[in-house]
């Protein structure tokens, strides 16, 4: 603490857990992206990832809650959010958004894997086959008309999608943006700068995950899906950027009562998290990275578009801390900052974020033993030519 | 007898209201919580009794001598243990200097008092500021609140059922002068009412019964001799943050521009 804060501002209010919760969210809407993209857009470049990429966010969605459970301080009441929710409430929302999201989510990943599924059910036996017979509900006609039907639907739903996972986390930016006590969350432009670092944050991801299953697969990556995933990292990260500067140059520019307290926040509490790790190293390295692995060599752009992945999603990390918790350490009072150091251990520790952090990746890990996503090329194909059949 | 669909619907529906009407009636004639054991007692209309005051605070800052018996009377009367550094209410010590500079302090929320304060330099002005919930008219922590569980009463107090919160701690966020925090023992978000369990009694909030100068004072602006009102008819007052649109009902008589 230095500076004078209030009295109720000495402890830091939204901690770690709270940092973890629009990330987790924003790797979501960004995994999501790219599976519409490949879904609807029709970017078939994108086809090895196209599967991957719905059960990455649904790994990460399911998580997506936890944070917000643990950080309550009545966790038994969490539920109340949905069934006496208050309509002016920008935090009501959560429940009703997420829900219909998970939804849309788990239709989409359905009529994907149906046929999937089904011949995972004639193929097995026993307690394996149980199981696939219980997923598939019962539906097992894979005739070409059916999975075009499956096909069609799949299209829809992705389509729906897309606005919901816009909304899933441009409504998280709205939960800050729209706080007027607090002049460093308070702008219009938060739930836009949430929803692009979201879905750059979950492009980066994916193409991580993407990687790293190759690897352990031992089968190569598919340079032309990769490169055109740096392609759209770049797009989008660009346009993030831009929105991040913008808003702290205009709050520079207007010059209203807070700024003194802001500017003093960034280059005094935040450097290292705002301009070292949110500006430099999550956004103009990764920037000047990922352009110059579109012109390397096969191996060295593929190891430098990874090196730009991870240390965006360093940078997107920096920055929900920087909002999250650069917010809070600004005292109401413009007069001072609070200081804020995680512990490890406890219910709102290091320890505890880590293992949220870790757990989507074991409910990928099954997921995948479950439904594995990589036979998506042939299966795409197969979609594609039986598409042109129809129309022709 | 065999009923259509049709025939079903509507018999249904007209059973229905009939039951309704039937039980309008009942409640008139013999309305709820009207047992035997409070007789004939006419029953009170709730919604009414909520909007027949209008409850005000001033804080006259000339008057605070930073004596800090408000921040412990409110303390014991509310629950809110003595050694926690949160709390319902705070006094501001102001020191402006000579040279422009600006010192805020408020060591324990000032229920120590401010004995050992140190100012280095020459110091042009100062004075003490006590802070409470402002009871916003148009209170932004319960327009945020994800289960409503903090309301604004009739008589326009803003308070919090602990039966319902989910302790988000999102009003805590929205409020724009730190007046919430999170109740360390119950978990749940807390906040001056004014002494909503006192007022309602006729009795006076913690605070301004304590208070040995008047530099706090609380009354009803509907009553016919109010003296907050006279003080507000005829002195200039301010209240905090006016830009953020919340309408505070906290009015600062003599306060200083350098308090935010």
């Amino acid at each position: 603490m230095s500076g004078f804060v209030f009295p109720n501002e000495m402890e830091i209010n939204w901690s770690l857990l709270i940092v973890l919760y629009p990330y987790i969210t924003g790797l979501v809407a960004g995994a999501f992206i790219v599976s519409a993209l490949y879904h609807v857009f029709n970017r078939r470049q994108l086809a090895p990832v196209g599967r991957l990429a719905l059960v990455t966010a649904l790994s990460f969605l399911i998580v997506a809650p936890m944070p917000l459970l643990l950080h309550l301080g009545q966790p038994v009441r969490g539920l109340e959010i949905m069934w006496t929710p208050n309509p002016t409430s920008a935090m009501a929302g959560f429940g009703y958004i997420y829900s219909f999201y998970m939804v849309i989510l788990l239709l989409e990943i359905w009529f994907i894997f149906r046929s999937d599924i089904v011949a995972h059910a004639r193929s097995s036996r026993g307690i394996a086959r149980l199981g696939y017979t219980v997923l598939s509900l019962g539906a097992w006609d894979t005739s070409p008309r059916t999975l075009e039907q499956d096909h069609r639907l799949t299209t829809v739903l992705a389509s729906i999608g897309i606005p919901a996972a816009a909304f899933l986390h441009g409504y998280v930016g709205f939960i800050f943006g729209a706080i007027k006590a607090n002049p460093w969350w308070s702008t219009p432009l938060q739930p836009v700068i949430f929803l692009l670092s979201a879905i750059v944050s979950g492009m980066a991801l994916l193409m991580l995950v993407y990687a790293v299953t190759c690897w352990r697969r031992k089968e190569a990556v598919d340079h032309q899906c990769l490169m055109s995933l740096n392609k759209y990292l770049w797009y989008f990260l660009i346009l993030d950027v831009c929105l991040e500067v913008l808003e702290v140059i205009s709050k520079m520019y207007e010059a209203e009562e807070a700024w003194p307290v802001i500017y003093q926040l960034l280059t005094a509490y935040l450097p290292v998290t705002f301009f070292g790790l949110q500006l430099a190293l999550g956004a103009v390295v990764p920037l000047v990275l990922l352009t110059v692995a579109r012109r390397a060599g096969s191996r060295s752009g593929q190891a430098l578009t990874l090196l730009s992945a991870a240390l965006i999603l360093v940078g997107v990390f920096s920055m929900r801390w920087n909002v999250v918790i650069g917010g809070q350490m600004l005292s109401k009072s413009l007069r001072g900052f609070t200081a804020y150091h995680p512990p490890f251990l406890g219910l709102e520790g290091v320890l505890p974020a880590v293992v949220i952090l870790a757990l989507p990746f074991v409910i990928l890990a099954v997921v995948c033993r479950i439904i594995p996503p990589w036979s998506q090329k042939a299966a795409g194909e197969e979609y594609y030519s039986s598409d042109v059949e129809v129309s022709a | 007898m065999r009923l259509s669909r049709r025939d079903f619907l509507v018999k249904g529906v007209q059973l229905a209201a009939g039951g309704l009407v039937a039980t309008t009636v009942v409640g008139k004639v013999w309305p709820a919580g009207t047992t035997l054991a409070q007789g004939k007692e006419a029953p009170r209309d709730w919604t009414r009794v909520w909007e027949e005051h209008e409850w005000a605070f001033v804080v006259d800052t000339r008057r605070c001598i930073g004596c800090g018996r408000c921040v412990v009377a409110c303390k014991k009367e509310n629950g809110v243990p003595l050694e926690a550094e949160v709390t319902r209410t705070w006094v501001e010590q102001y020191a402006v200097m000579a040279d422009g500079r600006t010192e805020v302090i408020s060591p324990h929320g000032g229920q120590d008092g401010f004995a050992e304060t140190k100012v280095t330099g020459e110091m042009s002005k100062a004075f003490f500021v006590p802070k409470l919930c402002n009871q916003c008219e148009k209170p932004p922590c319960v327009k945020v609140c994800p289960v409503a569980a903090t309301y604004q009463t009739g008589d326009g107090v803003v308070l919090v059922d602990r039966e319902r919160c989910i302790g988000c701690r999102y009003c805590i966020q929205a409020c724009p002068y730190g007046a919430r925090f999170l109740h360390p023992e119950l978990h749940v978000a807390d906040k001056c009412t004014w002494c909503y369990h006192r007022i309602t009694k006729g009795l006076l909030p913690a605070c301004v019964q304590t208070c040995p100068t008047g530099a706090r004072q609380f009354g009803d602006l509907k009553a016919p001799d109010s003296a907050v009102k006279k003080i507000l008819e005829e002195q200039p007052s301010n209240v905090l943050k006016p830009a953020m649109g919340t309408e505070p009902q906290v009015y600062y008589l003599a306060l200083d521009r350098v308090v935010i």
